[in-house]
């Protein structure tokens, strides 16, 4: 006889964070927290799977099948695991006119997996995505959820070594234009990067 | 009367125009711009307490009329005249939907302003959800910019702590509240109706109208959507008048705008300018020239016509109607430069991807045309495989997609394949006599 494996339910010991999550929408509009409730299991487990999806479809009160066909239709729930570190390459135009589809041959090169495979260790995943709004400072990798902006050949090697020892360094946010302050001397205010960021 | 028109100002159409400041991306790259603290150090809430405890609905309505701004999001309706469009209050919730899920390639303008200034837009919210009075907002926040999210959670939990959203905001007896919510990646979203969907844990997928969002927008109550840098602007509409705002760019198009500069520019970024300046000041004076020779620019987000690099189309000014005279559209201002040895096959086949990817699969001409058949020939093309009749036929399938389609989707992709044929067709012609792209493929990829 096969013994079934039991799966502790996500929610049931976040009980704070699942009311949180509901309050935030009107009582008639509840099915609104679906979405969230993804990211919620998503971000702890880094995919949704099956149980999951029957837990949120029970505590919503609607049909599994339902759950299914929302999470399928955007391109950033997984119903498998991705890697430790999830690196997601803008491939649209701006990031490919600066270098994307060079940048993701390096990552193939450098981690022996393509465009949604992970490597054998867990640590990898990579996955071609289109336009993370990074345009103006082109290409842009984006690692879990921290943007990698203006990521060149050199500094795309200075990443990968910090993700392989398990550093992941601050996010790079670049700027440009308006976004720069002024420079002190009134001169251009071009070519200076922030390194301050989220974080996680 | 002459006399008066004689002394009327000439409008700002120029970024080097003395008469012209940078106003609303101002503190944006500014360290800590996000926190309360020093939006409140730098005059901020100001316009919302104005609103609230000094004009009517009406009066805000009015004013933002007046200043004759349109929409940011790309379509460009005039956004006071969206809020007059709400029926009048008959008891029901009424909400305020802020788009913030920009996902058109080439634009990036409203990640700046919900990562680094987010308080400006819920101070815009607050002012539009006074103006169509209605009592909760919800921002709907594209799912990648996990740090707009974050800055945009703590933004709001810091204006609920002070009292700017809730009950009686400014003792003015109105309520106003926001729900912050995460979108997961899915370009249709920005089209409203979808948007709404999405936001009810639907599939993103779009609803026929009428009715209207202001008939029956989320929960099927009266609803607006707004883009991000829409509302932010009414916090300056306010702060300084409507005069201000409209004595910047020239008829059709009033105000300013954000260019986000992408492609091989001398300085790319994004840069707050005013309507009416043209192309050529935008890609020679602001961004610095091309980096490299240019053969076309995309003059607003990848689902608007391209324009060679020629003249004619450099001193176009920026605004509404002189760009779509030109056969394009104003969009996000999404401008991104195409150089001269990127071949357009390619460029397109990057652009129609996008839309393939992106595509809900709801209606037949957008499922089996943009989403199935157009990448499609532009593979065989791209592999060498074409064939004389393919040029013909894909002009056919884009012409086919014009106007057919449930949402705009398939038009967004239809019309820029339509002017890389009307432009660029011998680079088509190139490449299915050679088998092979006239401008083979460089390493673009930079230290």
């Amino acid at each position: 006889m096969v013994e079934l494996e039991t799966v502790e339910p996500f929610f049931a010991s976040r009980q704070e964070l699942l009311d949180e999550i509901l309050g935030r929408y009107p009582e008639y509009g509840r099915r609104s927290a679906l979405m969230p409730l993804l990211w919620e299991v998503q971000r702890a487990e880094r995919y949704v799977s099956e149980a999951r999806v029957e837990e949120i479809a029970g505590i919503l009160g609607i049909h599994p099948t339902e759950v299914r066909g929302v999470m399928s239709f955007y391109s950033t729930y997984h119903d498998h695991p991705v890697g430790r570190y999830h690196l997601q390459v803008c491939s649209t135009l701006s990031c490919s006119l600066a270098g994307s589809d060079e940048l993701y041959d390096f990552l193939v090169a450098e981690l022996g997996i393509v465009n949604g495979e992970t490597d054998a260790e867990g640590r990898f995943s990579i996955q071609k995505v289109e336009c993370l709004g990074s345009c103006t400072t082109a290409p842009v990798l984006q690692v879990n959820d921290t943007y990698y902006e203006r990521l060149g050949r050199s500094r795309c090697a200075h990443l990968l070594q910090a993700l392989r020892n398990d550093q992941p360094p601050e996010p790079w946010r670049e700027r440009g234009g308006d976004t720069l302050p002024p420079a002190r001397d009134g001169t251009s205010n071009r070519g200076t990067s922030e390194t301050e960021g989220s974080g996680e | 009367m002459s006399d008066v028109v004689a002394q009327r100002p000439e409008p700002i159409v120029s970024r080097s125009d003395p008469r012209f400041e940078v106003v609303m991306f101002r503190h944006v790259g500014v360290n800590g711009a996000w926190t309360l603290n020093y939006y409140l150090g730098h005059g901020g809430y100001s316009s919302a307490q104005k609103a609230l405890t000094r004009m009517t609905p009406e009066e805000v309505v009015a004013e933002v009329k007046a200043s004759g701004l349109r929409g940011r999001g790309g379509a460009g309706f005039p956004t006071g005249v969206k809020w007059s469009f709400m029926p009048k209050p008959d008891g029901r919730q009424r909400f305020l939907v802020c788009n913030a899920d920009e996902s058109e390639p080439g634009s990036c303008k409203d990640r700046y302003v919900l990562e680094d200034d987010p308080h400006q837009l819920i101070e815009g919210m607050i002012i539009g959800g006074y103006a169509i009075q209605a009592t909760l907002g919800v921002i709907y926040v594209r799912g990648e910019y996990y740090l707009a999210y974050e800055r945009l959670k703590n933004a709001i939990e810091e204006a609920r702590a002070k009292g700017y959203l809730g009950e009686n905001i400014f003792g003015s007896g109105f309520d106003f509240d926001l729900i912050l919510h995460r979108g997961a990646g899915a370009y249709i979203c920005g089209e409203e109706t979808a948007l709404m969907n999405s936001y009810e844990g639907l599939r993103a997928n779009p609803r026929l109208k009428p009715p209207f969002p202001a008939q029956a927008g989320v929960y099927g109550l009266p609803t607006t959507i707004n883009n991000v840098t829409s509302l932010a602007s009414t916090v300056h509409i306010l702060e300084r008048g409507a005069g201000w705002f409209s004595g910047m760019g020239t008829e059709d198009s009033k105000g300013f705008h954000h260019v986000q500069l992408s492609g091989p520019f001398n300085k790319p970024g994004v840069y707050e300018v005013p309507m009416g300046i043209t192309y050529r000041e935008i890609i020679f004076e602001v961004g610095g020239g091309p980096a490299m020779p240019a053969k076309a620019f995309i003059p607003g987000g990848t689902s608007c016509p391209m324009f060679p690099f020629t003249d004619e189309y450099l001193d176009t000014p920026m605004e509404y109607a002189s760009v779509a005279r030109k056969g394009s559209m104003l969009g996000t201002g999404g401008l991104i430069l195409i150089p001269e040895e990127k071949c357009i096959v390619d460029a397109m086949y990057n652009v129609v991807r996008f839309y393939a990817h992106e595509s809900c699969g709801k209606c037949t001409p957008c499922r089996e045309g943009v989403a199935t058949w157009l990448p499609q020939m532009y593979r065989k093309l791209l592999e060498g495989l074409g064939a004389p009749g393919d040029l013909k036929l894909m002009e056919d399938m884009v012409r086919n997609m014009r106007g057919t389609a449930f949402c705009p989707l398939a038009d967004a992709c239809a019309m820029p394949v339509q002017a890389s044929f009307k432009f660029f067709r011998h680079e088509y012609e190139y490449l299915v006599e050679h088998g092979r792209p006239k401008y083979q493929k460089s390493d673009w990829w930079q230290a």
